[in-house]
């Protein structure tokens, strides 16, 4: 867990912070009131709801001029979305073992961020390490480095790191000179070539940088980790798409990851040392977020059981 | 005696004169040749403006370029049009500064040859750009970790050296010019006089003059080398196999040397027949280019060596797919075609001397251009194709790089241009200088000033 001090004196401050909010909001309803969205005395609900003030006072509001605090604070904000979730450290854990090429993890990805079909943010590439060994499923994101080559080339700061380990695209600070995705040795970026997929229908949907989408003509595009589902405390698109319990997903300061099928949370350093996982290409010096764990059950592969058949 | 001088002066300034009517006649000679050739350069270049614009519209997807191959044949031509451009500071600073006479009637065709590759280069890269509307977020975003920010710095720093090389000894030409063009258009001979800047020919004049030629020739020269290492950066800096390479930057920088000679060889070539210039651009120029261009290329044969034998020795992981790929694969041919037509041959033919007359060396170098651009071809694109992962899961032409008429056309418009410029300019200005001509034949300053 997050260090987090639980005193009565922070519970305190955090209650002042709390009031200040509520004191906020009134503060936005009151200036709402005077231009057109006035509640009047009529339309005041009865309903009373306690709120605690700046000036540590308890103080009774009518519901009627409460609005949505949770839209008001909406963390979307595209700046926002550049510095990270505090506290976190995502990693994702994939389990070669168990991936049986369902592929609902690309086909989810594929919906969500808008991508044509040939455009990968994820990519399940059919592996084979050596001519004699069994080949295997391996679903490849971005992998999330923590020395990213990408984002050094970038030349207007258009690709970026979060506190939180996820490495980002602005796509509308992109000049679309395609640096990064020379400098990736994972090929996980991809660029909108074309129009994107549906561009006459998103036209209108303000640009979410988190989502990485609409995604736009000219610009490159990339596995965002779903940093929209983990914003609102859920597991990303593709691990929770996964039938066959691939994917492991969580906060490395918290040492906790949680199986985006069974909803299993397991301890992050006891699944990688027990399983011997690895990164890819570790000698390159990236230092990926994303872990393997090697693909010891190979049975499952198509091939394999073709020439049984 | 004193009439005896007297006439000694008076044939000096015939024979200045006629020097200077000699070597200013493209700028009075309009014929419907130049017309047409002009009239084709535009239409290429009208060509490739249509095929930019269809460009924007519908996004670089009419290039080739996909996920995999995502830089190709523009960035191919960058790199070529930046090595081409080098050879200026070679041809003006970096001969002129080792005392070597013999440049003078090359020093302008090579700045104006950089100028233009420099200008056409810049244009290219923004072709290539996803965004060029965006082209502004590198001022008010640019970070300076990144290589292309440093490219773009040393690039228009570059330029803007180049630029002053070409027009700083053109200032004594200009006003010549302003004496002898009166029946020009009005504009032409406003801009002579703005241009010549009220040049008299003092001596302070000419002090002031040579002092910053030769600060800006030994300031060129760092700045070249950083130009084109700094290019080879754009790839060195990446951990992909086949660009992945500590020498890429004299790797480079010889082979624009080498590429530049030859461009030299064939401007010049064309000036001296189309012009008549063989007075001033004599066999001797084309033997010593053809030694330089010796020169250049076995230094460019010794980079070769090193970023292709070592690597194809080890036959590492990763690199081998790359090295198969150009020695024995798909690529082969290319770079066989490259390194032998385009590198082992010309230095072969041009030791023997009889190769180094004029139109053979001229023949060998449009060979050794053609194999430079492809040679840059060869180290841009199957280093893409040959990622460390495998490519799956796309379309079946995503394996390959086969640039689009679009794109061909628009990298022939490059080449219009950079034609179009120097034609152009040959037709404004003296393209041999005149001063410096005049001088190193010893007419004192006295005839150049009041003729």
């Amino acid at each position: 867990m997050e260090d987090q001090d639980y005193s009565p004196k922070s519970r305190r401050r955090f209650l002042q912070k709390f009031g200040s909010l509520g004191l906020g909001t009134l503060a936005v309803s009151a200036g709402l009131s005077e231009s057109c969205t006035n509640p009047t005395k009529d339309q005041e609900s009865g309903k009373k709801i306690t709120l605690l003030n700046s000036k540590n006072e308890l103080v009774e509001v009518d519901s009627a001029y409460i609005s949505n605090l949770n839209k008001n604070l909406a963390p979307n904000h595209n700046s926002e979305s550049r510095k990270g979730l505090p506290g976190k450290k995502f990693v994702l854990i994939v389990d070669l073992a168990k991936c049986k090429n369902a592929r609902k993890c690309m086909d989810k990805c594929q919906a969500v961020h808008q991508l044509r079909p040939d455009q990968h943010h994820l990519n399940v590439l059919l592996m084979k390490d050596s001519e004699h060994t069994a080949p295997y499923y391996m679903p490849k994101h971005c992998q999330h480095c923590d020395n990213p080559p990408c984002v050094k080339v970038c030349p207007v700061d258009a690709t970026f790191k979060r506190s939180d380990g996820i490495v980002l695209i602005d796509n509308e600070r992109c000049i679309g000179c395609r640096f990064c995705i020379a400098a990736c040795p994972y090929s996980a970026r991809s660029f909108n070539w074309f129009e994107p997929k549906d561009a006459e229908k998103y036209k209108d949907v303000a640009y979410d940088i988190e989502k990485n989408v609409p995604q736009k003509k000219g610009t490159v595009t990339k596995c965002t980790f779903s940093a929209d589902c983990l914003r609102d405390g859920k597991l990303p698109y593709c691990v929770s798409a996964c039938p066959n319990g691939v994917y492991y997903f969580g906060n490395e300061y918290e040492d906790a990851v949680t199986n985006g099928t069974s909803g299993e949370t397991v301890s992050l350093s006891e699944l990688l040392a027990q399983n011997s996982a690895y990164r890819l290409m570790e000698d390159l010096g990236t230092a990926p977020s994303v872990y393997y764990l090697p693909p010891k059950d190979r049975t499952l592969i198509p091939e394999i059981e073709d020439t049984h058949s | 005696m004193t009439d005896l001088y007297r006439k000694e002066i008076e044939i000096k300034k015939e024979q200045f004169q006629y020097l200077v009517s000699d070597l200013n006649s493209p700028l009075n000679r309009t014929g419907s040749s130049f017309k047409i050739w002009i009239g084709f350069l535009l239409l290429l270049i009208a060509m490739a403006g249509f095929m930019y614009v269809r460009q924007l519209q519908q996004g670089l997807g009419t290039t080739d370029m996909r996920d995999i191959a995502s830089w190709g044949l523009y960035i191919a031509d960058f790199v070529f049009l930046i090595a081409v451009s080098l050879v200026g500071s070679l041809i003006t600073a970096i001969l002129k500064l080792s005392n070597v006479k013999w440049a003078t009637p090359l020093t302008r065709i090579s700045e104006i040859i950089a100028v233009a590759a420099l200008i056409a280069a810049l244009l290219i890269i923004v072709v290539d750009m996803g965004r060029p509307d965006r082209l502004w977020h590198i001022f008010v975003h640019g970070r300076l970790q990144s290589p292309i920010v440093w490219d773009i710095l040393v690039v228009n720093t570059y330029l803007v050296i180049s630029i002053l090389l070409l027009y700083i000894p053109l200032i004594p030409d200009l006003a010549l010019l302003r004496k002898t063009m009166g029946h020009k258009p009005k504009w032409q001979q406003k801009m002579y006089k703005i241009l010549s800047l009220g040049w008299q020919g003092t001596e302070e004049q000419f002090r002031i003059m040579n002092l910053s030629l030769t600060a800006l020739m030994v300031i060129i020269i760092p700045v070249a080398l950083s130009i084109h290492t700094v290019t080879s950066w754009l790839f060195a800096s990446t951990l992909r196999p086949g660009w992945d390479s500590t020498i890429f930057g004299p790797y480079f920088v010889a082979g624009a040397f080498m590429v530049g000679a030859a461009t030299v060889i064939v401007t010049m070539y064309v000036i001296m027949t189309n012009y008549n210039f063989k007075a001033y651009i004599t066999d001797e120029h084309f033997d010593l280019m053809g030694k330089l261009l010796v020169l250049t290329s076995l230094v460019y044969l010794y980079f070769n060596l090193n970023e292709f034998m070592v690597p194809a020795y080890k036959m590492k992981s990763g690199e081998s797919a790359h090295i198969l790929g150009l020695l024995v694969g798909e690529y082969s041919v290319l770079f066989w075609s490259v390194q032998i037509l385009g590198m082992i041959l010309p230095i072969l033919l041009l030791i023997i001397k009889p190769f180094r007359k004029p139109k053979p060396l001229m023949i060998i170098s449009v060979v050794v251009v053609i194999g430079a651009f492809l040679k840059r071809f060869l180290i841009v694109t199957p280093t893409l194709l040959h990622p460390f992962l495998p490519v799956q899961n796309y379309p079946e032409s995503y394996h390959h790089y086969n640039p689009t008429f679009s794109e061909i056309m628009i990298t022939v418009g490059s080449f219009a241009g950079i034609m179009l410029i120097i034609s152009l300019f040959i037709k404004l200005f003296p393209i041999i200088p005149v001063y410096e001509t005049a001088h190193e034949k010893g007419f004192p300053n006295e005839i150049i000033n009041n003729s």
